[in-house]
């Protein structure tokens, strides 16, 4: 049973940093708590909910074609929010709260739009049916979760580490104005990673609807307070650090549902969150006083 | 604002400017939640409340009187709810409320409600406790614990000796069901395993399942809104819970979303409800009929719930012969009514007072049928 259970943490871990990466980046770079990341996140489940349900589109194709759609509505929602703001120096706690109205406003029109009712993508897009492991059962959502997570993580990392794109981002986000001054287009790199992130979010959205088969409007809403413990325990920007975070929550989470309390699963993961606060203030792997992307 | 709000201020700015012409009207107004995570609830009991309204208004109460319903947003939120009580009474002083969706909300609204003597009739609240808070405060929802004790009977008619319990431990509905889940089960001498519990908006449910899994209990049942318990009863079966084991939903299972989502993993899920769409009589396919014609859906427990207490208030209203609240809260006490949920009285308590016309459901292939 143990064995399961480290398998169900790890699974819900990687669900948690799935929807962690494109947050941390955006915040890395931007340096924005940008709120309509959660917009994102269902925005891309429906839209692969369409392509699937309408188009009788496969997986495969629907996926790609989902996280392109959201990466270029979350460049014209950046533009449309942001842009202003960051031209300004706006303080952050503006462009926080014009996120949160945004995002409040588009959760509200969607659910007008769409209905509340939860939906999941068509049954024939992948067999529920669990693989065997000797004990281990793993449906081939939670792979497929498992394999698009680490993948997300190499091409993010080589992306940021071996890139001229990524050092320009790294650049970007130790110092915007001096990044400028240095002839990089903080603007289009701002669209860059605002595309980058909502294909991510978009991505998340598809492969966490097509694991847990609960598409709804509010769906990003529900991910987003853990969304915030993965970033800030993994360090805020850190995409390695989400990913660690992310799976060790999860592990954590369910190894005190199955142990000690399915009631203490939260009250434990949330005061591990404020304990790693108080001794390291940057989260688990950040550095002080430095960014990292 | 939404639309019967709207409604209701153009027939309000129309009877203003034609005094002549405008017929005296009674306010009633309704707590739901219209939107958020739980709309889905609110949405259901709206149209209900609507189609019962239509039919109404065809006719009229007190002689000619239209009911104008004006339907405030609680967005699932307690303060939203109360504050949408205090606007319902004190600005568009209506005689009666209906609602609010959910127990929790109920426990919010009923203390203002009641202090300010407006009968409020809950259609969708089943939560243990909710009448005792006042003499205005009625509801016409069976509580779980008339149905849910018929629900574990059967199972162990089928040879259940032990069971696993799960609830949303965050959501008063959910919590109140598991308890008479809880007492239904050791009234039976049924041997609770183990309990669990997870969050109403939770998506993972493995680590207590696969804790389940290896307790071999011969059924679970699962207190929680449909959307969880979807989650709950996939991830039971992904994870190698077998068939055999028995599932036994409370009232929030009690949905065709459970189906629709769930699938086959579903199939064989026992659940007990006050209302099931294929009633044979004809009042209840009269009802599903005008209301497939009108939103071009299936109705679902809580629309039909909604239909029932429009008539049943509007019937009221009659009996009290003046749209006001006193008499009115006196009347609904005599209430004898005939409708789709089946005959239907108050209790002195104002709860619903027989359970007879309970069903016990199970799913076979995504839908819904009469238990054999």
């Amino acid at each position: 049973m143990l064995a399961q259970q480290l398998t169900n943490g790890v699974l819900l871990g990687s669900t948690y940093a799935l929807f962690a990466l494109g947050f941390t980046l955006m915040f890395g770079v931007l340096r924005v708590v940008n709120l309509t990341y959660g917009f994102y996140f269902t925005a891309g489940a429906f839209v692969a909910l369409l392509l699937t349900r309408s188009y009788s589109l496969p997986i495969w194709a629907a996926l790609p074609a989902a996280a392109v759609t959201v990466g270029a509505i979350a460049v014209v929602l950046d533009w449309l929010l942001l842009a202003r703001l960051r031209r300004i120096n706006a303080p952050e706690l503006s462009s926080l709260m014009v996120t949160l109205g945004a995002v409040l406003a588009l959760y509200a029109a969607m659910t007008a739009w769409l209905g509340p009712d939860i939906r999941r993508l068509p049954a024939e897009v992948l067999g529920g049916e669990a693989m065997i492991f000797g004990p281990l059962r793993i449906t081939q959502a939670q792979i497929l979760v498992l394999i698009a997570t680490a993948a997300m993580v190499t091409a993010l990392l080589a992306l940021m580490r071996l890139t001229p794109i990524g050092l320009a981002l790294r650049a970007m986000a130790e110092n915007p104005d001096a990044a400028g001054l240095m002839g990089i287009d903080t603007g289009r790199l701002a669209a860059l990673v605002s595309f980058i992130c909502g294909a991510l979010a978009g991505a998340g959205g598809v492969l966490i609807g097509l694991n847990f088969n609960a598409i709804q409007p509010y769906m990003g809403e529900a991910m987003m307070l853990r969304g915030f413990v993965v970033i800030i325990i993994g360090g805020l920007g850190d995409i390695r650090g989400a990913l660690i975070a992310g799976v060790l929550l999860g592990i954590i989470e369910v190894l005190t549902a199955g142990y000690i309390s399915s009631g203490l699963k939260e009250a434990v993961a949330f005061a591990i969150l404020v304990a790693v606060l108080w001794t390291r203030p940057s989260g688990l792997f950040g550095r002080t006083q430095t960014r990292r992307a | 604002m939404n639309r019967t709000h709207f409604l209701a201020g153009a027939a309000a700015i129309i009877a203003a400017a034609l005094p002549g012409l405008a017929a005296a009207q009674v306010q009633i107004g309704a707590i739901e939640i219209l939107t958020g995570p739980a709309a889905a609830y609110g949405i259901a009991i709206k149209a209900g409340l609507d189609l019962a309204l239509d039919e109404i208004n065809a006719r009229g109460v007190l002689g000619g009187q239209k009911i104008v319903l004006t339907v405030e947003d609680s967005a699932g939120n307690k303060d939203q709810a109360i504050n949408a009580a205090r606007k319902l009474v004190g600005r568009d002083k209506v005689v009666l409320v209906i609602g609010p969706t959910l127990s929790n909300e109920m426990f919010a609204v009923g203390p203002v409600t009641n202090e300010r003597k407006i009968p409020t009739v809950g259609t969708s609240t089943t939560a243990a406790g909710i009448t005792e808070m006042g003499p205005y405060i009625w509801r016409t929802s069976l509580p779980e614990s008339d149905v849910v004790p018929v629900t574990f009977k059967r199972a162990q008619a089928r040879g259940v000796k032990t069971i696993a319990l799960m609830y949303a431990s965050d959501d008063a509905f959910s919590k109140s069901g598991f308890d008479v889940m809880k007492a239904s089960a050791e009234k039976l001498g049924i041997t609770i395993v183990t309990i669990e519990t997870f969050g109403s908006k939770d998506n993972d449910f493995s680590a207590q399942l696969t804790k389940i899994k290896g307790l071999k209990p011969d059924a679970i049942g699962i207190s929680a809104l449909v959307e969880p318990v979807s989650g709950v009863v996939l991830q039971a079966r992904a994870l190698g819970i077998p068939k055999e084991t028995l599932l036994l939903g409370g009232n929030g299972s009690n949905s065709p979303k459970l189906g629709e989502i769930a699938g086959a993993a579903a199939d064989g899920m026992l659940v007990g409800s006050p209302w099931f769409i294929a009633k044979p009589d004809a009042i209840n396919t009269a009802f599903v009929t005008a209301f497939k014609a009108k939103y071009n859906k299936d109705p679902d427990q809580f629309a039909a719930q909604a239909y029932d207490t429009m008539k049943i208030v509007a019937q009221t209203i009659d009996r009290a012969g003046a749209a006001d609240s006193e008499k009115i809260n006196a009347a609904l006490g005599k209430t004898d009514f005939n409708g789709v949920m089946g005959p239907f009285k108050f209790t002195a308590g104002r709860d619903p007072a027989s359970s007879d016309g309970v069903v016990v459901l199970e799913m076979r292939g995504g839908k819904f049928g009469i238990a054999p």
